[in-house]
């Protein structure tokens, strides 16, 4: 299990967020979450343009094992996606917290008090060693 | 309380990713389902299948017993060593297992059976043996090994003892005999396999299956687990018991029509159900399937055809085409035009020949 990235934040269902400015959210799924799906094949993102809301599934990800929904952990509108995991979807095993990121959103303006409720990393850990278990 | 077979902490020292498989603790992959499925299309993997039942019969009325239990026809095996596969069929032509049944002389036949059914295998046979005067025995004693791949036999050969080395490496497909392993451990080797390359299935006394594996392990065959065993069989076109066939299907709906034998004389369980059938008109058919799409085909998605609606029984993401493949059961004579849904979204479904991969290529 790699570290997890101290700027980082995370919803329950494992998606993780990182703020890069006031208007760019970068979402993935975590190590934990490639981890227990297995090897990746398959990733449907949403389109550019789009507008997601915290909490709704937005893209799925499909490994040799079954087929996951990936919530937005915040809401706002899809400004870019990761075109590249479209022929490397294994790239998301490789490297969760980073060529292997989904998509950037735009916050709302009210989306600030969503990004407070996310889980730190500190949290995040401890959840999945309780999942462990 | 799950079970677990002998090589369970080797399993779990290289790493394993374990799940529940029928009752058993078994590894679905040691950390890349998809390297594992590679290694076994281009080099040699192993498998413990140790949780497969073996039964042996014996008795001077086993082949007339297995004459009237099996859908095929034991009457091929005439060489020892031999071996058949069969479908096991209840009074309603329904699968109750699919097995490998070796011929080793007239008094003692061994079948390998799927491990899910067990229980409900071994009351079978047990009952319908009782009145041709068969002994059953499961071998619980003994583990077993898939070492497949086309590297897999030239790499199994040179651990069996010098004296038994050109009898197994001349063996035929479908053809057992027994060989000494490392430190003349007692092997019983078969030519047979679940992954559409060539290979040994090697049954060895649990004391030894560990020893046999780490020599396995030495010479280069990579373990691999139940995903990658899954991905491997349905490229080659294999059914998998429960999923593709049950107790309500007929051989002539899973695709299993080729396994089933009408000789003359011959009153199988099940033949006077599939006779029926066959003359009314089999209803439903399993047929191999492509998605052009970007998606993955699984157990139990609906697919909509001009006859009506079947369903996806098998569906993997094809590792060696990079595309989803699988088997569906539809209504007979659905045709080309069929569509798959997949949550929500109807997608064009493609009808192909299996097996979908063979001996290392693509066959579609």
């Amino acid at each position: 299990m790699s570290e997890i990235p101290g700027d980082l934040k995370f919803l329950k269902s494992h998606e993780w967020a990182r703020v890069e400015d006031a208007d760019q959210v970068r979402v993935g799924i975590s190590d934990h979450a490639q981890s227990q799906l297995g090897d990746l094949v398959y990733v449907e993102l949403p389109n550019v343009g789009d507008h997601v809301e915290a909490g709704n599934a937005c893209a799925v990800v499909e490994s040799v094992k079954a087929a996951s929904d990936v919530y937005a952990p915040v809401s706002g509108e899809v400004v870019a996606i990761n075109e590249a995991l479209g022929d490397k979807p294994e790239t998301i095993n490789e490297d969760a917290y980073g060529d292997g990121w989904l998509f950037v959103v735009k916050p709302d303006a009210e989306a600030r008090d969503e990004l407070e409720e996310l889980l730190d990393p500190d949290a995040y850990a401890e959840l999945i060693e309780n999942d462990e278990h | 309380m799950t079970k677990q077979t002998i090589l369970n902490a080797t399993h779990r020292a290289a790493g394993a990713k374990m799940v529940d498989f029928g009752g058993w603790d078994m590894p679905l992959h040691y950390g890349s389902q998809l390297e594992e499925h590679h290694a076994v299309r281009h080099d040699a993997g192993m498998f413990d299948v140790s949780h497969m039942t073996v039964v042996d019969l014996r008795g001077n009325r086993t082949r007339e017993f297995l004459r009237h239990v099996l859908a095929n026809s034991v009457d091929k095996l005439k060489v020892s060593g031999k071996a058949l596969y069969s479908c096991m069929l209840n009074e309603r032509g329904g699968v109750i297992d699919d097995l490998i049944v070796y011929f080793l002389s007239e008094d003692f036949f061994r079948v390998v059976v799927n491990a899910a059914t067990r229980d409900k295998d071994l009351a079978w046979i047990e009952q319908q043996a009782q009145r041709f005067g068969v002994s059953v025995t499961e071998r619980a004693d003994l583990a077993m090994i898939a070492v497949q791949g086309p590297h897999a036999r030239e790499k199994v050969l040179p651990l069996l003892h010098p004296e038994d080395r050109a009898r197994i490496e001349k063996l035929g497909k479908f053809v057992a005999g027994e060989a000494r392993g490392p430190g003349e451990m007692e092997l019983f080797v078969a030519r047979t396999g679940y992954t559409g390359e060539d290979g040994f299935e090697i049954l060895v006394p649990e004391s030894h299956a560990v020893a046999l594996w780490n020599a396995l392990a030495g010479a280069g065959v990579k373990p691999a687990g139940l995903g990658a065993r899954d991905t491997l069989r349905l490229e080659a076109g294999m059914n998998l018991y429960g999923q593709d066939m049950d107790e309500d299907s007929t051989p002539w709906e899973a695709g299993l029509g080729w396994t089933v034998v009408l000789d003359e004389n011959r009153d199988f369980i099940g033949r006077a159900a599939l006779e029926k059938q066959k003359a009314q008109g089999v209803p439903r058919e399993l047929i191999g399937v492509l998605l052009q799409d970007k998606g993955v085909l699984r157990h139990g998605q609906r697919v909509l055809t001009e006859k009506g609606e079947g369903e996806i029984l098998s569906g993997i993401f094809s590792p060696s085409l990079g595309k989803s493949v699988g088997f569906a059961r539809v209504p007979a004579g659905a045709g080309e035009n069929l569509r798959v849904d997949i949550r929500g979204r109807e997608l064009p479904l493609r009808a192909v020949k299996y097996p979908f991969v063979r001996d290392g290529k693509a066959c579609i």
